[in-house]
């Protein structure tokens, strides 16, 4: 919405190619494309234009996608669902991934799991069990010795943590 | 994407540490710009300055003279302004328990100063690794506890 007005008011032809992808029909001036860039910065909105970054965003969304929308990651062939979605070999993106990133493909997918685990821990509605079902790890054990080697606390600890900061915090408040 | 560098300040009264600490980073893929204060009081005068451009991270020596690890946490942790900050605090030793008060008073990272150079190196990259990770992948930094 914000995008389309912004585009519209700068009166830049364009059209929408896909979630979050326009593609513009015409050469901007570059100021004209810095304005752009400026004002939707305002709203958080950042503008990745270079083709490697573009692919590296998309493996992200990809993933974070799987993770919280879907709400159970697909169990087998991450990597080849992942190539078939974008159209390029695993390889060539596991290879980008960490060039751009610093870090590998699998290690991104562990710790948004662990990312989305955290949140669900914090809501506090679930059992540990009922966290590991709903991030289709294959046993509380799974979850909890990847939680534990990811952050270095179990998630009980976590959870502990998370409450006693929020009990401190109300405290100070009143 | 951020093509920036992770900006670090490191507060420790130990010029060997210093040394040890910004030679590790060297060896680090992320890039990192680093800046140094030798003391807890120094420390605070620097974030406190008006125009100053605030550090991603921060590590702090529990044991400061001056003013202490602990006393820093509570300071920053009070003052809005410095809510995007990450703080990693790090000591020689601590039970369990400190080690969680330390996350509940709200600290981020905790971690055991580590014995020889190589695995100063191991602990630093992972760290600044996963601060690039939340600095870039917009992680949410409440949630964001590592004990290394």
């Amino acid at each position: 919405m914000i995008l389309q007005q912004h585009l519209d008011k700068l009166e830049v032809p364009y059209v929408l190619t896909g979630l979050g992808e326009i593609e513009i029909k015409s050469d901007i001036p570059t100021e004209q494309y810095q304005d752009l860039e400026l004002s939707l910065k305002k709203y958080g909105i950042e503008i990745i234009d270079n083709p490697k970054n573009i692919l590296i965003q998309k493996v992200k969304d990809i993933i974070i996608e799987m993770i919280y929308l879907e709400d159970k990651l697909p169990n087998s062939k991450i990597s080849a669902y992942i190539a078939n979605k974008l159209n390029h070999s695993y390889g060539h993106l596991s290879n980008l991934f960490s060039e751009v990133t610093y870090s590998s493909i699998e290690n991104f997918i562990i710790m948004q799991r662990i990312e989305r685990a955290k949140q669900v821990i914090v809501e506090d509605k679930f059992t540990l069990t009922e966290v590991a079902w709903k991030l289709n790890y294959s046993s509380v054990a799974h979850l909890s010795n990847q939680f534990k080697k990811t952050t270095g606390l179990t998630p009980t600890a976590f959870q502990r943590i998370i409450k006693k900061r929020k009990s401190a915090n109300l405290t100070e408040e009143s | 994407m951020n093509d920036n560098a992770l900006h670090i300040l490191l507060a420790d009264d130990d010029e060997d540490d210093r040394l040890f600490f910004k030679d590790a980073l060297d060896e680090v893929r992320v890039k990192t710009v680093v800046t140094t204060v030798n003391d807890g009081v120094e420390l605070m005068n620097y974030l406190n300055q008006p125009d100053v451009r605030l550090p991603n991270v921060v590590f702090l020596d529990l044991n400061m003279p001056m003013k202490g690890g602990m006393e820093c946490l509570r300071e920053i942790r009070s003052d809005n302004r410095l809510k995007g900050l990450s703080i990693a605090i790090y000591s020689t030793s601590a039970s369990e328990e400190d080690i969680e008060e330390t996350f509940v008073k709200g600290a981020n990272i905790y971690i055991k100063k580590p014995n020889d150079f190589n695995e100063l190196k191991r602990v630093l990259s992972e760290v600044v690794s996963i601060n690039w990770h939340y600095h870039t992948s917009g992680l949410n930094k409440e949630n964001f506890l590592l004990s290394i």
